[in-house]
């Protein structure tokens, strides 16, 4: 059998590769629909993976949380300032920080911390053979591995968002109350007064696409990694580039698309 | 899948035929027509150098590479028509202790026995599972080092975990990739004895790939030598090395110059 120049490249190695890196992402996406909803469920894993990524961030989202607040907060007053428009601080950080800080910054954080945890381990499993292994064992590697955690990551994502526009505005009253005389009842009904079901919707929706970004790019990264212990680190990398780089690109869509129903 | 089982009684057929398979990576052929029996409660050797693709066929007994060309019959069914839950009752049929044990690092001896049987039998008290990876365990014997995290193993204690491990689930054949590649002559004896136990014991047919003809000729009644991606001589001991032919001579005399 001489196979050697039966492969050609349809424009080159790379370009094709590229597009078929792109086509076996799509497919991967597809089979975790095909399977997120059959059992067996694996549940126990689910709520392990929770867990792990949820309370582990934990510290991290707060402590960013309170300080993009306070921050944001800081540098907005002497813009306000100038109109005197001081009083409109609150319900300027409420909207800031629920329609886009919130969700943003909590994935962006999560891609770096959660991402690269779960490519790394899907990755050094699959050059050492544990992802064979599972499979020989006649247990499904893509359920119990990719399924629970990109369910995992699609649940706690946008709970760690919500959390995290909480902190965040709590970071923005410790800012306020320093300057002026405001009660944190007056401060949280002034920041919520302009915040719309409409905002709260469309940033839980954002939320739950980041965390399945974030879940499936990984997933798929590590699921395929190769080339030993280099490729694992290549993965990782790869998958928190990406996942930070359609983090943006979602949130730049689901922006044009909200503010079209909004405005509709 | 129980009447298979049933109907599989019959002594004369081979648990698995290999007809003309083909596997290729790329522009590297690797299978180049290979044919294979394996008999009912036989231990076979597969001996070859590094690199001639003995890893590649038994990857492709359990379904974790697809063939090019070719056919796979095990335990009277055929394997490139089963769909994935067909493949995976198979699965549970065959015992596979891989090149590099492949232990799950995430998961202590204990987890790692427990996890591949409670993921496929369904309601087991802990008593039982307790049961189950205890009995396994002492089989290799290792039953002193049940609560310890993998990393804590040495090699050889590895390999024998990664046997215990495919034991658990009751194997009608095992498929051992290089049981003793790498290990102290001790410890190979023990494995060997581990092999040939484990054929007595629980009746399992076997595929032993390896390097070291002393443990093909303790461990197995037949022996087939891999070159050129096609099996070159099957047959006992004597009659494989019994040959005028310069590679099996080679492969030979290499082994027991050393
Ligand atoms: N997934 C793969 N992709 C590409 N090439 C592969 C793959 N797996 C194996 N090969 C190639 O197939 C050939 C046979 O590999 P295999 O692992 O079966 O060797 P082996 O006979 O088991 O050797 P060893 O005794 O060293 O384990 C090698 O040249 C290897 O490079
Ligand atoms: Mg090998």
């Amino acid at each position: 059998m001489n196979r050697v120049g039966a492969r050609k490249y349809l424009f080159s190695k790379k370009i094709d590769s590229y597009f078929e890196g792109i086509y076996k992402g799509y497919q991967f996406a597809l089979r975790f629909f095909k399977e997120a909803f059959t059992s067996p469920f694996h549940l126990r894993e689910i709520i392990n993976q929770c867990f792990e990524i949820g309370l582990r961030s934990l510290p991290l989202i707060t402590m960013t949380g309170f300080i993009i607040g306070i921050v944001f907060t800081k540098q907005s007053r002497p813009s306000l300032e100038n109109f005197g428009a001081v009083s409109w601080l609150p319900s300027l950080m409420g909207i800031a920080i629920a329609r886009a800080l919130g969700p943003l910054v909590t994935s962006l954080i999560c891609a770096g911390k959660v991402g690269s945890s779960i490519s790394a381990e899907l990755g050094s499993m699959k050059v050492t053979e544990q992802i064979d292994a599972m499979e020989v064992s006649a247990i499904d590697p893509f359920k119990y591995l990719v399924v629970t955690r990109v369910w995992a990551t699609s649940i706690s994502i946008p709970v760690l968002s919500f959390y995290c526009s909480c902190v965040g505005l709590l970071g923005s009253y410790y800012n306020v109350s320093t300057e002026e005389a405001t009660s944190l009842q007056v401060f949280y009904t002034n920041a919520f007064s302009n915040i719309s079901f409409l905002d709260l919707f469309s940033s839980m929706t954002k939320s739950i696409v980041f965390g399945f970004t974030i879940g499936i790019i990984s997933c798929y990264k590590g699921f395929f990694a190769s080339n030993g212990t280099s490729g694992v680190g290549k993965a990782t990398n790869q998958a928190v580039i990406l996942s930070m780089f359609l983090i943006f690109l979602e949130e730049l869509i689901i922006v044009q698309i909200v503010n079209w129903i909004r405005y509709f | 899948m129980e009447t298979d089982k049933i109907q599989y009684g019959n002594s004369q057929d081979p648990v698995i035929k290999i007809e003309g398979l083909y596997k290729s990576f790329d522009e590297l052929d690797v299978l180049k027509g290979v044919d294979l029996m394996l008999k009912k409660g036989e231990n076979l050797a597969v001996l070859g150098k590094s690199g001639t693709g003995k890893s590649v066929l038994i990857k492709l007994l359990v379904g974790l590479l697809k063939p090019d060309r070719g056919n796979i019959t095990i335990l009277g069914q055929q394997l490139d028509k089963l769909n994935r839950k067909e493949l995976n009752a198979l699965r549970l049929r065959i015992g596979f202790s891989f090149q590099n044990s492949a232990l799950y690092d995430s998961k202590s001896v204990y987890g790692n026995l427990s996890f591949p049987l409670t993921m496929n039998v369904k309601n087991l008290t802990k008593k039982q599972v307790d049961d189950a990876v205890e009995e396994a365990l002492d089989a290799v014997g290792l039953l002193d080092k049940i609560g310890r995290r993998t990393e804590e193993l040495s090699g050889g204690q590895r390999k024998r975990l990664g046997i215990a491990r495919t034991l658990i689930l009751k194997p009608e054949i095992m498929l051992y990739d290089e049981p003793t590649a790498g290990l102290d002559p001790v410890t190979c004896i023990e494995i060997n004895a581990l092999i040939v136990e484990m054929q007595q014991k629980y009746k399992t047919s076997s595929i032993v790939i390896t390097h070291d003809l002393t443990c093909a000729k303790t461990t197995c009644e037949r022996i087939a030598m891999l070159l050129d991606g096609k099996f070159l001589k099957t047959g006992t001991f004597e009659e494989v090395f019994e040959t005028e032919e310069e590679q099996i001579k080679q492969f030979y005399s290499y082994n027991f110059t050393l």
